[in-house]
């Protein structure tokens, strides 16, 4: 069945971006694979709209980007404040909150 | 007045509320006494009036206020509740008739006179008993509230000069009004418990004015040794009242009375038990051997409170319950049946010693302390050979002459720098005239020379010796005649040493000024007239004046308690008075010879061995202070102490330490158990758990943004495994 396909299309995309997230040391890096996590979600929404013939879920996965749009530019935004002040953008370097 | 007499001791009452808590701030300190004096003023003008109305009372009785006898007797219990019938006019006529047939012929015979109670409420109630408080007013209390009123208000004037400037002015003055108060009140107490507590008042008052100038040792010793004294016969007080209570059942003294009066002989043992304690009580008030060591030593306290307290008004407090009881006395004496008696043995003996000591003196006061133990003992002496009017009546003129002396003694030493010391004094009569003058009029009174009040008194106490009873008191008379000799000669020594001679002291003495000198003659003119006051019929024949012989006889005497016990009254005596006249005159002549006339064997103290042996047991006061402190006291006070310490070191100290070990040994315990270990561990438990769950998870703070997603994403992980496989 075509649902399964996308459901773990989007499961394989979500696995990449956690992956991602916690293994790459690259703020950049990291910032791209939440942007594949979220688009993993994406999928899962717009397919199970589809699969219950509303529309929602695609309305859902509209605010998702666009909300996802914002965020890219707030986190691009830190990772270029680090670099200035820190002259790194490896998110093994700050640790400043360390217990 | 009667009914309401209660007004009369509350004046007083007020009077020293005012002054204590009023006076410095809102009065004035140096102005206090016009308080004091307009409260007396109008103690006194009360007094006369209830006076008056006692006098038109027993003149003119009112329905009701008559005792039949008979009744009497017979139904002693309820007589009051139904004698109030008309008929009593003519029942009053047959009754005086009847009763001047018994009475020896000697006095005027009296209506048997009720006297006026007025219970107010009912004071407190326990265990059914109930006690009551009110006044109870006859002559008898008339009699002491004029004497009281007079002196103190006089005192309270003569006070205004002699302790002017005192440091405490305003104290002084207040416990006077209040010694006041509570002397009133004790003359008028209606029951034995008020008797107690009127007592214990005036006592308390002569303790706290003895020891006026506190600052001097002597003089809180001797307002000690006064207290403590007291409160031995204070114990015998006590002890008397619960036993009359036990007998009786009542408090009320008019119940008392009337029951003992309407049956003498019915509890004639526990009578005994209780006139013995209430003797020691008399013992320790008014002065009577072997209790009378007290009362030389309160001359410590201000000249004028001596004259009040110590002369004319509290110390006969004892004199005065003696009369006030007398049916218990009466009969727990057999005062009617015997020869001798305690009562008249030491009154009597009293008299003598008191007299005695008072040639060795040389403190002016203390001579007038020693006559004044002397002349109460003759008022003890009257009581107990049953010459009771003689004793009051003595009560009466010696309160007046007594209290001039000491006031003149006082007026001496405030123009003498001070001094009550004769050896300092001497030539003082023509420096103090009006001192003088009274003072030897009061001593002519006091040693019994006609026509002076301490005269008529004095001879009716050897005539009641003489008659007695059933039997005479042949050794009472003995020691009166020679106790009356003995009088004048030493009041005769005082004035010499004080105003005749050359002057031994220094400085200019000066008279007195008026407000000092007008109470002493106003004392003195009664020391000349109070005699009038009760004198024989004999004498007022020739003039036509029986109608005025016995007043205090007809006025005072309870006879309706007294008439019950059999009391008679002696026939004037013109031997006896003679005698007693001798015996005062040929004392003062000797005496007169021996000091102005340096006749006799002068320095005969200093020759003679045995009568320096005398001189110096004289000196001494019989050794009965060294044998109350050093004997008495030393050996009830050394096993006491001894004890005492033996208990303290073993009992209460063994006690006290176990209880400080044991608390020592449960402290240790509960430190070492429950603090350190269940409190302290628990809470050092508390704080290693945080402390290591703390390191423990410090291990997951790394800072590091990644490790926390590990951890999210690693717990979302379980919890989905764990979703999937439960569900």
């Amino acid at each position: 069945m075509l649902l399964n396909q996308f459901l773990i299309l989007g499961a394989f995309l979500f696995a990449v971006g956690v992956y991602g997230v916690l293994a790459r040391r690259n703020g950049v890096m990291v910032l791209m694979s939440i942007e594949l996590m979220l688009n993993a979600v994406n999928i899962n929404l717009v397919v199970f709209g589809v699969q219950h013939g509303v529309v929602s879920g695609q309305v859902f996965a509209l605010f998702v980007i666009a909300v996802a749009a914002a965020e890219v530019g707030v986190g691009l935004a830190i990772v270029l404040l680090l670099y200035r002040n820190r002259t790194s953008i490896d998110v093994e370097d700050f640790d400043l909150m360390r217990g | 007045m009667l009914e309401n007499a209660f007004i009369i001791p509350l004046i007083p009452a007020i009077s020293f509320v005012v002054i204590l808590f009023f006076g410095k701030r809102f009065i004035g300190a140096g102005r206090v006494h016009v308080v004091g004096i307009t409260a007396l003023g109008l103690v006194w003008v009360l007094s006369a009036v209830a006076a008056f109305q006692w006098t038109q009372r027993v003149e003119d009785p009112p329905p009701g206020a008559i005792v039949q006898l008979e009744a009497h007797v017979d139904e002693h219990g309820d007589q009051r509740a139904d004698e109030h019938g008309d008929d009593h006019a003519n029942d009053h006529a047959a009754l005086s008739q009847d009763h001047s047939k018994d009475g020896h012929g000697g006095g005027h015979s009296s209506p048997l006179i009720r006297p006026v109670i007025s219970t107010f409420s009912q004071w407190w109630s326990n265990g059914g008993v109930e006690f009551a408080v009110g006044t109870l007013v006859d002559g008898q209390t008339v009699l002491l509230l004029i004497v009281v009123a007079s002196i103190s208000l006089l005192v309270h004037i003569y006070s205004s000069e002699y302790v002017k400037g005192d440091r405490r002015y305003v104290h002084y003055y207040a416990f006077l009004s209040l010694f006041t108060a509570a002397m009133l009140f004790f003359v008028m107490a209606q029951n034995i418990i008020q008797l107690i507590v009127g007592w214990e008042l005036v006592g308390v008052c002569s303790f706290v004015l003895i020891g006026h100038w506190w600052e001097e040792k002597p003089n809180t010793d001797a307002a000690l040794k006064a207290f403590l004294t007291n409160r031995v016969g204070d114990i015998g007080l006590i002890v008397g009242m619960i036993v009359l209570w036990g007998t009786f059942r009542t408090f009320d003294i008019d119940a008392i009375n009337t029951l003992i009066s309407a049956d003498p002989a019915a509890h004639h043992f526990a009578l005994l038990v209780a006139a013995c304690c209430l003797m020691a009580a008399v013992a320790s008030k008014s002065g009577q051997f072997p209790l009378h060591t007290w009362l030389p030593d309160a001359m410590a306290g201000p000249t004028p409170v001596s004259a009040l307290i110590h002369a004319a008004t509290m110390v006969v407090a004892g004199v005065y319950m003696i009369a006030r009881l007398y049916p218990v006395f009466y009969e727990g004496f057999s005062i009617g049946s015997s020869s001798i008696n305690l009562m008249a043995f030491i009154g009597g003996f009293t008299a003598l010693i008191g007299a005695a000591l008072a040639f060795a003196q040389w403190d002016i006061k203390k001579v007038l302390a020693y006559s004044t133990v002397s002349q109460l003992g003759y008022m003890v002496m009257a009581l107990g050979v049953g010459a009771w009017t003689a004793a009051i009546f003595h009560l009466f003129t010696h309160a007046f002459f007594k209290a001039c002396l000491f006031l003149g003694a006082g007026s001496v030493s405030h123009a003498a720098h001070h001094t009550f010391d004769m050896r300092k004094m001497g030539g003082l009569k023509k420096d103090m005239p009006h001192t003088y003058r009274t003072f030897v009029i009061s001593a002519l009174a006091l040693a019994g020379i006609f026509p002076f009040a301490g005269f008529w008194s004095k001879d009716e106490i050897l005539l009641g010796s003489l008659v007695g009873q059933e039997n005479s008191y042949p050794l009472m008379l003995i020691f009166g005649c020679a106790v009356a000799l003995m009088t004048a000669a030493y009041m005769t020594r005082v004035i010499w040493y004080t105003f005749h001679g050359e002057f031994r002291g220094e400085g200019h003495p000066h008279e007195s000024p008026k407000v000092m000198t007008v109470p002493l003659w106003i004392l003195a003119g009664m020391a000349v007239v109070a005699g009038a006051f009760n004198l024989p019929s004999p004498v007022l024949e020739p003039f036509g004046l029986e109608g005025l012989a016995h007043r205090i006889q007809t006025y005072a005497e309870p006879s309706v308690y007294l008439s019950g016990l059999g009391l008679s009254h002696p026939d004037p005596s013109l031997a006896m008075a003679l005698v007693g006249s001798a015996l005062a005159i040929s004392g003062i002549l000797v005496t007169y010879l021996y000091y102005w006339r340096g006749m006799g064997p002068h320095g005969m103290t200093q020759r003679n061995r045995y009568a320096k042996n005398g001189y110096t047991f004289l000196e001494n006061k019989y050794y009965l202070d060294h044998l109350y402190n050093d004997v008495v006291v030393e050996t009830v006070k050394r096993p006491i102490a001894n004890w005492a310490n033996r208990f303290n070191q073993n009992v209460l100290d063994g006690a006290v330490n176990a209880a400080g070990e044991t608390a020592r040994d449960t402290g240790r315990w509960i430190y070492k158990w429950i603090d350190q270990g269940a409190i302290d561990g628990s809470v050092h438990a508390a704080a290693r758990g945080a402390d290591s769950s703390g390191e423990g998870l410090r291990a997951i703070q790394s800072g590091k943004v990644q490790n926390y997603g590990q951890l999210l994403f690693g717990s979302a992980a379980v919890l989905a495994i764990v979703f999937v496989i439960v569900v």
